[in-house]
């Protein structure tokens, strides 16, 4: 048997064993402290619908569980674009110049501390003019703040910690300023930015449940509210654990790219 | 007319100068070789002339122009290759050249990245990465990017004393035909006397910092090309290099003080199982002597 394969067998059985002691230690509370906690089976038997045909479409809230989460994703993507497209160049510029550091690398250090639950009125009523989409955009806005500060930290530590030895070879190389930027700042700073955008977008999909469930936009979010106004708590597990599976994929994706872009 | 002057420089990063009220002038078409120790200052020296760093006072003059910052005509071969990671070799040289010719067509350009990259004997690696490269390639990758500027003046930063002494003597060779072939302006920086004294119309040993200054040049009258073999056995070698090496042993010699200091000589007697244990004080109390360090 090759190594690959026997690592693989190998971490599928402790996968199995880790799943197979949770279950265990779950229905076991369930059954002796916690008797409000739906057992495992109790679980299954009312997420069951939403699995089996994930993709179905009953209701404005009774949807299949990979079209709720596609509702959800679909925002975090909008919300999180605009993160890096706006934190990229603010942590370029907090790296590059200690006069704009100065000015304004206070005012991030107070703002980035902000639970999304603050921001989000204040996103709704930004966009009170927009009307129907006025919830809609006070998500998008409370996503790409939150989401926004990993980036702008990362980039900036990033630019500050290009070595000086490459910024010396633009030099003698006589590099214009556009060429010095993107033949020598970015690609150093990549892997700290990649790092900023892989927290990025942990911190958009923490974001987009608690904006979902206070605008009722539909997705994950809300259908845990709901479903907990409706006492199916079994769901609320279920949506739990969905939010947890989609969360660690995206982490997991994020870190392929990053590791893609591990520059010597 | 000297080609490169540098007249009482001096410089230092904040406390006592690195260098001190340095000379040198060089004619067109020279190879000088300046030997030291290890941090003296001669990486700081090159980045003067470079123009990467500013002299606190004293000026440097190519042409009779003082030198303001880094230009194409002084090409500087980096110490630690400073190749950018995420290029291969070919796009390496590529941005080099890129900058200071920018009239280039592209297939103008990429005959001229071609052809030094054959010139350093790379063009099978020309599309690997420098994590791809052995330490000998990668600093003929840096030479050949600084060659392919075509600048006026060639900085050699140790380029070669990260390597072995077969690829070392190879890459000398290469050096010494490239400097026959075009004439250029050479500085070379080494540790090795013997490499200076292969390669160079001049060496100048670099003092002791802080505040290291040239000492005075000695002259390299051996015919060329030079031979490695019997080069070894001229006596006019071998006198050249008794009188630099004892130039250099001289700096260190006269640095050389001692000092005195405590040495504690902790309890180690070695436990004895036999023994019951004790509490309270250790059996014998540390041990202090003193002990003279020269350095
Ligand atoms: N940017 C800097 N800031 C502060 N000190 C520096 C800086 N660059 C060099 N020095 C100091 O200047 C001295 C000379 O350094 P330099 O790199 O020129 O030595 P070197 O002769 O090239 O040594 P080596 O042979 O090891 O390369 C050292 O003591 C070093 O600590
Ligand atoms: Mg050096």
């Amino acid at each position: 048997m090759n190594a690959t394969l026997r690592n693989l067998l190998v971490n599928t059985a402790c996968l199995a064993v880790g799943v197979l002691l949770s279950l265990g230690f779950w229905s076991m509370l369930s059954a002796t402290v916690a008797k409000e906690l739906p057992t495992p089976a109790a679980t299954w038997e009312v997420a069951k619908p939403y699995i089996v045909e994930p993709f179905a479409k009953r209701g404005e809230q009774d949807q299949g569980i990979l079209r709720l989460v596609g509702y959800s994703l679909g925002l975090v993507a909008k919300g999180y674009l605009i993160a890096l497209i706006v934190g990229t160049p603010i942590g370029f510029l907090l790296g590059l110049s200690k006069g704009f550091a100065r000015v304004f690398d206070p005012i991030v250090q107070v703002l980035r501390p902000v639970s999304p639950l603050a921001w989000l009125p204040l996103g709704m009523v930004l966009f009170l003019s927009t009307g129907r989409q006025a919830l809609e955009n006070g998500a998008l806005f409370t996503i790409a703040i939150c989401a926004m500060w990993p980036t702008v930290l990362n980039t900036a530590v990033g630019v500050r910690a290009i070595p000086q030895d490459y910024l010396n070879v633009g030099r003698v190389l006589k590099l214009s300023r556009m060429k010095m930027l993107f033949k020598i700042m970015v690609p150093a700073t990549l892997p700290y930015m990649f790092t900023g955008f892989r927290l990025s977008l942990g911190i958009a999909w923490l974001v987009i449940v608690a904006a979902e469930m206070l605008t009722g936009r539909t997705g994950v979010g809300s259908f845990l509210w709901n479903e907990y106004n409706n006492a199916n708590y079994g769901n609320i597990i279920f949506s739990i654990l969905t939010i947890g599976v989609i969360g660690f994929i995206l982490d997991r994706l994020m870190s392929v790219a990053e590791s893609r872009f591990k520059t010597a | 007319m000297s080609f490169l002057e540098l007249r009482h420089v001096t410089k230092s990063f904040g406390g006592a100068p690195v260098l001190h009220d340095v000379n040198l002038s060089l004619v067109e078409g020279e190879f000088v070789a300046i030997v030291g120790y290890s941090g003296q200052g001669k990486t700081t020296l090159m980045s003067l002339i470079a123009g990467l760093l500013k002299p606190d006072s004293g000026e440097i003059l190519l042409e009779g122009k003082p030198v303001s910052g880094p230009g194409p005509d002084r090409g500087l071969v980096f110490q630690n290759y400073s190749l950018l990671p995420w290029l291969t070799v070919e796009e390496n040289i590529s941005l080099a050249v890129e900058s200071v010719f920018p009239g280039q067509s592209a297939a103008e350009r990429a005959a001229h990245v071609a052809k030094y990259i054959a010139m350093v004997k790379l063009s099978h690696a020309a599309d690997r990465l420098p994590r791809q490269l052995s330490g000998g390639m990668r600093q003929r990758v840096s030479v050949a990017r600084t060659l392919a500027m075509n600048p006026r003046i060639l900085l050699l930063d140790e380029p070669l004393s990260a390597l072995d002494a077969l690829t070392r003597a190879t890459l000398q060779d290469e050096i010494s035909d490239i400097w026959l072939s075009d004439k250029k302006t050479v500085i070379l920086i080494t540790n090795s006397v013997d490499e200076a004294l292969y390669l160079a119309d001049r060496v100048i040993p670099l003092t002791l910092g802080p505040g290291a200054t040239l000492a005075s040049p000695v002259t390299v009258d051996l015919p060329r090309p030079r031979d490695r073999s019997t080069l070894n056995h001229e006596p006019e070698f071998k006198r050249l290099r008794s009188q630099i090496t004892q130039t250099l042993l001289g700096y260190s010699e006269s640095r050389k003080t001692t000092v005195s200091r405590k040495l504690v000589l902790p309890d180690i007697l070695p436990e004895d199982l036999d023994q019951p244990r004790r509490s309270g004080p250790p059996r014998r109390p540390h041990e202090i002597k003193r002990e003279n360090v020269s350095i």
